[in-house]
């Protein structure tokens, strides 16, 4: 499969990802959409990790791992990530009564 | 037309429509079921891409366990009812817009790339997304990441007790 759908398709699925933090205004669609484009980050990178490399002097086997243990690595801070973001959340919701990321403007002045 | 291009266009299509549905979905609750829709999409490209290690770590950690928190916490708040106060429907215009642009330099991008003519990625080949070989690159050259990530889910976990907590 040509590596450019994959790109394209990752491209389509980080630009859904960034108009949705861009027009909704609930933090967790907003954080919901951060999700989707570290996932189509990963889902690039694995298409990356199966392209065989242009010089024979480097074997696919050893630059794949590389990239596929990234999209780990990844998983790991993204959990890691959403679990303080959702605390920060629902300590947002004590505070404010809401999760309209409008109301969170009282450093504006 | 192989079995293997009609999954990809189907996984495709697949994750496009619902991510789109992830956005526009009023209710937050709808919203968390199409992006577990989007991750098992996701989840089979991998598969088809033989990186079965990853796909199943992506279906157990994302679709598992962060939908599972994400739902959690929309219940706990009883945001059925998306309350959207604002409808400022200007904003949603340059929003679109400007994902719409950025989308447009991004495949155009790609389109007119040189490097990537005729270079493809391999499918259902390979032995790289298998677990032995991960676990092996994994222990041997990323034991010190491994052990840095377990520091960071622990600071993680401190984090999220800390912040959560009713003083």
């Amino acid at each position: 499969m040509p590596i450019q759908y994959y790109i394209t398709l990752s491209a389509i699925l980080f630009c859904i990802g960034v108009t949705g933090v861009l027009t909704r205004r609930n933090a967790i669609i907003i954080f919901m959409c951060i999700e989707l484009m570290l996932n189509s980050v990963n889902l690039l990178l694995v298409a990356f990790s199966k392209m065989p490399p242009v010089s024979k002097a480097v074997s696919a086997a050893a630059t794949g791992a590389d990239a596929q243990l990234f999209v780990f690595f990844i998983m790991v801070v993204a959990a890691a990530e959403v679990s303080v973001g959702l605390a920060i959340i629902v300590m947002m919701y004590r505070n404010v009564h809401s999760i309209d990321v409008n109301f969170l403007n009282r450093l504006k002045n | 037309m192989s079995i293997i291009e009609i999954f990809f266009w189907l996984l495709s299509g697949l994750a496009i429509f619902s991510a789109i549905m992830v956005l526009i979905s009023k209710n937050p609750v709808h919203s968390v079921l199409w992006l577990i829709v989007v991750f098992f999409a996701i989840s089979g490209h991998y598969i088809l891409l033989n990186a079965q290690f990853l796909a199943i770590v992506n279906l157990i950690v994302y679709a598992g366990a962060i939908m599972v928190l994400f739902l959690f916490v929309i219940m706990l708040m009883n945001l059925n009812a998306d309350a959207d106060p604002q409808k400022n429907v200007w904003l949603k215009v340059i929003g679109i817009v400007t994902g719409g642009l950025l989308l447009t330099v991004l495949v155009s991008a790609v389109r007119s790339s040189n490097d990537l003519v005729n270079r493809s990625a391999e499918l259902k080949t390979g032995s790289i997304g298998l677990i032995k070989s991960l676990g092996i690159t994994l222990f041997n050259e990323y034991t010190v990441p491994f052990e840095l990530s377990s520091i960071l889910f622990l600071s993680a976990m401190v984090g999220a007790v800390v912040i959560g907590k009713k003083e």
